[in-house]
């Protein structure tokens, strides 16, 4: 090797390996923070985020289900693909669907429930994963383990085009939502008398973070805190409006995911960290300065 | 036109909280609903604007069944001020008084006027640009109040216009428990109806035009302050044994206990 590529090496490389990475790692971190900008808009609760209750793992989870069960028989690369996605997008409505209405009574949505849905859910996730683990063969264990730490390194057209047709759902779809997503923080019935069809809404704000997060951990594995410090950062930036809240969450995620991505890439040389790996030692820490934070103004 | 009530009962996990309730909320008119705790008062402010399906009954507003107004029209007509608030992300004064223009088209330099022109009304202007989250009780409350305020700031196309306040005036201090009452009078005088829930007695005798008083699920007595606070009254639904007198000035019932 030792720096002396073939132009038409180096080529292939940008073209068919770096190009896609980029592009799935932009989409990916954008897609996650606008959706954990909308989970804690409609939790009302700055600490929503999708890895923190459940909705990644029970995403892991469908994903874990899909690879175990299709086993040795590989589909075409596109159609496994699509399974995975399909799996992981069930396993996340069926987990943000518990966790809300666990968390949600007539008084409106518990943090402390939401929580600990969160918690049992992700013990549920990780018994189940270890379960299928147990029962998969070596390679099977090899992509089970590399989605849950979270990896852009698998990324190709499919996947990054996969992604890309996701986002163009989602981003033309929730800026239409941004008015009323200011309206629930003040709560749902005063969104109501504001004229605002909270359960229409609900509905279809829960369906497509289900979606963003089902189609990112399918395709980049389990990438936490995205959702929790980037809209975060942004509201303290900027406030909390999602007329402006909701764009530049999604910059500013595909920002940090960008960053992160090609620290992972880079920082162990020649092996590489999986970006999920990163992405949790910067956040957690974060998160435990919210908290902190957050009993202060208690 | 108002908001009437039929026959309206409630109940919930075995409990009647609401009993055969007949009420009327003409607009134009300061309605003020007093009674104990778990007297119910909360339950019928919640049936009458939509928030919970009545058991039995109905509920009209300008004539036209609650349920069949659609949800933007409503909020044209009807805004809400509930005694506390979720509210918990740091908007300023101005942007929470801006989400009570969202029914409306009207335009971001309109709606920035209302909005300068409620914070005023509310003795709020010095926190326009202040964080929610940084407010005291009382200003958080005044806020609030503005934004119902700029909700139905304009009169409506579609009928007469209703406010609804659940204790608007429980964190206030002497001077803004006056100022509410002044600003709901004004709005009665352009035509808004006004109904409120109150605990202090006197505060209602001096804005009622109509006090209600609800006990048990039902409602004990209506009219005018004047006709319906009576010792008796007072110790039958309160407990507490009292002396009404006239206030010096406004001429209006002084309950002193």
């Amino acid at each position: 090797m030792g720096g002396h590529s073939e132009p038409s090496q180096i080529k292939s490389i940008i073209m068919d390996i770096r190009l896609p990475r980029l592009i799935l790692a932009l989409l990916v971190g954008a897609v996650l923070a606008i959706l954990g900008a909308v989970m804690q808009g409609l939790f009302r609760n700055p600490l929503a985020d999708p890895s923190l209750i459940g909705v990644s793992g029970g995403a892991s989870v469908g994903t874990s289900i899909v690879i175990v069960a299709a086993g040795g028989a590989m589909l075409s690369p596109l159609a496994g693909l699509s399974m995975v996605a399909l799996g992981a997008f069930i396993g996340g409505v069926i987990t943000t669907l518990v966790v809300y209405r666990v968390a949600t009574s007539s008084l409106g949505t518990s943090v402390t429930t939401m929580l600990l849905a969160g918690i049992a859910i992700g013990a549920i996730a990780g018994a189940f994963n270890s379960l299928l683990s147990y029962f998969s063969d070596n390679q099977m264990l090899r992509q089970i383990s590399v989605w849950q730490m979270g990896n852009l390194g698998g990324a190709n057209w499919q996947k990054a085009s996969l992604m890309a047709a996701l986002s163009l759902i989602i981003f033309s779809l929730l800026p239409s939502h941004a008015k009323s997503l200011n309206a629930f923080l003040l709560g749902e019935s005063e969104a109501r008398h504001l004229g605002i069809d909270v359960q229409r809404i609900k509905r279809q704000l829960i369906f497509l973070t289900a979606l963003g997060v089902g189609f990112s951990v399918a395709l980049a594995g389990l990438i936490g805190f995205v959702g929790l410090v980037i809209p975060h950062m942004v509201r303290l930036l900027i406030g909390p409006d999602h007329r402006a809240l909701l764009p530049a969450s999604a910059l500013a995620g595909a920002s940090l995911l960008l960053i992160a991505d090609s620290i992972a890439r880079v920082v162990v040389l020649p092996a590489e960290l999986p970006t999920g790996i990163l992405t949790a030692l910067l956040g957690a820490p974060f998160f435990v300065m919210l908290l902190l934070k957050q009993r202060g103004e208690i | 036109m108002s908001i009437v009530a039929n026959d309206l009962s409630l109940h919930i996990s075995g409990f009647d909280l609401l009993r055969n309730i007949d009420l009327t909320i003409e607009a134009g008119k300061v309605n003020v609903l007093v009674g104990p705790n778990g007297a119910g008062k909360s339950s019928l402010l919640r049936v009458l604007t939509g928030e919970i399906k009545p058991s039995k009954g109905d509920v009209l507003i300008n004539q036209q069944p609650l349920n069949d107004w659609s949800m933007q029209d409503r909020a044209n007509i009807l805004a809400v001020l509930p005694q506390h608030s979720e509210l918990n992300f740091p908007f300023t004064a101005a942007e929470v008084v801006g989400l009570g223009r969202i029914p409306h088209n009207t335009g971001f330099a309109k709606d920035q006027a209302i909005i300068a022109e409620a914070l005023a009304l509310v003795d709020a202007s010095y926190l326009q640009r202040r964080l929610y989250t940084q407010m005291s009780g009382g200003e958080k409350q005044r806020v609030q109040l503005a934004r119902v305020l700029a909700q139905i700031w304009q009169p409506s196309d579609l009928g007469e216009q209703f406010l609804v306040l659940d204790e608007p005036t429980a964190a206030f201090d002497l001077s803004h428990q006056q100022l509410t009452l002044s600003i709901v009078k004004q709005l009665a005088d352009r035509g808004v109806g006004v109904l409120m829930v109150l605990h202090d007695l006197n505060l209602a005798a001096r804005c009622a035009d109509n006090l209600v008083v609800v006990n048990g699920g039902t409602i004990e007595a209506s009219g005018t302050p004047e006709k319906v606070l009576t010792k008796e009254l007072i110790h039958q639904v309160f407990d507490v044994q009292s002396v009404i007198a006239e206030h010096p000035v406004a001429k209006t019932p002084l309950v002193i206990t």
